[in-house]
């Protein structure tokens, strides 16, 4: 347990420095090229005791392989190559037919139906070369329809255990469905899960809508919609999909809103003659307050998880440039220095680093910055990478990558904050501007 | 100047965002309501658009006029002045370099320059209202400067109010 957490712990928050191999333990993590070698485990079929759970069994083993095998961290040894077989969820491990096929972990897992049609997943997680379990088993309750939140809850206790972070995957995904060429793009709010599956439509495609953005606890999506003619801002209620404008005012638009962690406020960009500033709004008193009064363009805010400051993008110095001010407004400090353009700001949940999008020599980059403008990181490149937004655990960046050209189409993709593990989110139709819910409960 | 040979239907920007056929964004006949009469009749929107001129463009990042913008911009002016009935929404466009949130404010910055220029020509504001796209509706669909020359304009789109 202790040498699977630091190991994979170092490997998660030292990616620039190569971990060396170490001598004589059982664990070694070797870094090829800047990549560390994901670790081996076994997730054989949970066991189920009727027909209909072995389809459920056998679809929550793939879904938390998909998890855990999606974050490049870890290796899924397949079950061809496993020696022992697991019949009862019960029965002892045999431990030696794990280690001679290296596996370092080994997931179990039982699925059934009970008396009132609820579906019960159990599962346990060992350490193969201790020869002992980690942590303990655990069991969810909850209905069929729900079996991949449970896939992903169990593939989220794994995580946590042997990387010692919080985990990420039972969350979802607002973002906007696009359909249609360039000049003729369809586009509709949806939602999913965060793996792609799951999309539902929130909106027809009537109206153009943009950069949806999920509140702190997931209730509710704040988005621009240009139902009126012009840009304005609104909120949606997921469960319900009832949504209301925010914004009315007359000759404005707004657009680019968020919410601060307190989901009360909301800051966001207005327009008014030409001149793009930032204010905040109190949802429930529809009150607004100017936050900055320059005339250039102020766009893209993003609230410190703390909710006192705000980064945002800003040409005042003549080209776009990240800025951090009081969340109250008032004066602010410019942190971008790099060669470039930067733009979309978004602040981590966990606090130390800033997420953007930067412009430089005809290329977009997704990167990462710490909150005074220090250790600028470049993650992705490519014609058109823009939007970050954050995994709940802050460890994961999704964002839009648009191809060149004229058959140019918008897709989502991760990567990990290492700049590892670059790899697109299957979605079924063109999508852009993802936004990432918290965990789900 | 390709788009001048495409049919047009002169329509409120509404209609426009209405529109839920395949269409390409410059071609608003689907989604038409207003009146565009013939390109013979000087005080018709299709006279406006394909005679007077009803688009001008940007270099990039800028929102400042041209001089040959300023020109066409002149006669808008002369056109709204002579044709009173009609009100105007002006589209600022953004090509597609750059992230959406500032692509929004920068077509926002076209549109108020072209209004700005009509009302300092006499034009009544009140007649005059503007939205930006940003790169949300790009004309040209290559990714090269010539498709992007292109879409960084503000459209002046004419609507027969009072004569529909």
């Amino acid at each position: 347990m202790t040498r699977y957490f630091l190991v994979l712990l170092m490997a998660l928050l030292m990616p620039a420095a190569p971990i060396l191999a170490q001598d004589g333990g059982p664990l070694r993590i070797e870094i090829t090229e800047g990549v560390i070698e994901p670790l081996p485990y076994a997730v054989p079929d949970f066991v189920a005791d009727s027909v209909s759970g072995r389809e459920y069994a056998r679809q929550i083993t793939a879904v938390v392989a998909s998890d855990l095998n999606g974050t490049g961290l870890f290796r899924q040894i397949p079950s061809d190559a496993h020696i022992a077989r697991v019949t009862s969820f019960s029965s002892p491990i045999q431990f030696s037919d794990w280690k001679a096929i290296n596996a370092q972990a080994l997931i179990t897992g039982a699925v059934s139906v009970d008396d009132v049609g609820k579906l019960v997943v159990q599962f346990r997680l060992y350490d193969i070369f201790a020869g002992q379990e980690i942590g303990q088993g655990l069991q969810f309750v909850g209905t069929q329809e729900g079996w991949r939140r449970m896939a992903h809850k169990v593939a989220d206790q794994v995580y946590s255990r042997l990387t010692g972070e919080t985990p990420y995957f039972d969350s979802r995904v607002v973002f906007i469905s696009e359909t249609g060429p360039k000049d003729a793009r369809q586009k509709r709010l949806a939602i999913m899960d965060y793996d792609g599956a799951n999309v539902t439509y929130l909106t027809d495609s009537q109206s153009l809508v943009l950069a949806p953005r999920f509140s702190p606890n997931g209730d509710r999506v704040l988005y621009t919609s240009y139902e009126s003619g012009h840009p304005r801002i609104y909120v949606l209620d997921v469960a319900s999909a009832g949504r209301r404008v925010l914004e009315t005012r007359e000759g404005s638009m707004s657009f680019s809103p968020r919410f601060a962690p307190d989901g009360r406020t909301v800051v966001y960009s207005l327009t008014q003659g030409g001149n793009t500033d930032l204010f905040a709004m109190d949802i429930a008193s529809g009150r607004s307050q100017r936050l900055t009064t320059s005339p250039a363009i102020e766009t893209a805010p993003s609230f410190s998880p703390d909710g006192r400051h705000i980064v945002f993008e800003s040409d005042r110095s003549g080209t776009p440039q990240l800025y951090i001010m009081p969340a109250t407004g008032g004066e602010a400090t410019r942190i971008s220095f790099g060669q470039g353009r930067y733009g979309t700001p978004v602040w981590s949940p966990r606090g130390d680093l800033i997420a953007f999008t930067k412009q430089s020599k005809g290329r977009f980059h997704i990167g990462v910055m710490r909150t005074d403008g220090s250790e600028e990181r470049l993650l992705t490149a490519s014609f058109l990478d823009e939007g970050p937004t954050w995994s709940p655990n802050g460890r994961v960046i999704m964002f839009t990558r648009e191809t060149q050209g004229a058959q140019g189409i918008s897709g989502l993709y991760s990567v990990d904050i290492t700049g590892r593990n670059l790899r697109p989110v299957q979605t079924p139709t063109g999508a852009s501007d993802p936004s990432w819910s918290p965990l789900q409960d | 100047m390709s788009y001048l040979s495409k049919a047009f239907l002169v329509a409120a920007a509404l209609s426009l965002a209405a529109c839920s056929g395949a269409g390409r964004f410059d071609d608003t006949s689907a989604g038409a309501a207003g009146y565009a009469g013939t390109a013979q009749d000087p005080s018709s929107p299709l006279y406006f658009q394909q005679t007077v001129g009803d688009r001008v463009l940007f270099t990039v990042d800028q929102s400042n006029l041209t001089r040959e913008a300023m020109a066409i911009l002149d006669g808008q002016a002369q056109w709204l002045m002579q044709n009173a009935g009609f009100n105007v929404v002006i589209e600022g466009h953004a090509d597609e370099q750059g992230t959406r949130e500032y692509n929004l404010a920068l077509g926002a910055r076209r549109a108020n320059a072209v209004r700005e220029y009509l009302v300092s020509k006499g034009v009544a504001a009140s007649r005059l209202d503007t939205v930006s796209y940003g790169k949300e509706r790009p004309l040209e669909i290559c990714s090269e400067e010539a498709c992007y020359a292109k879409n960084r304009r503000a459209v002046t789109v004419v609507s027969a109010g009072g004569l529909s």
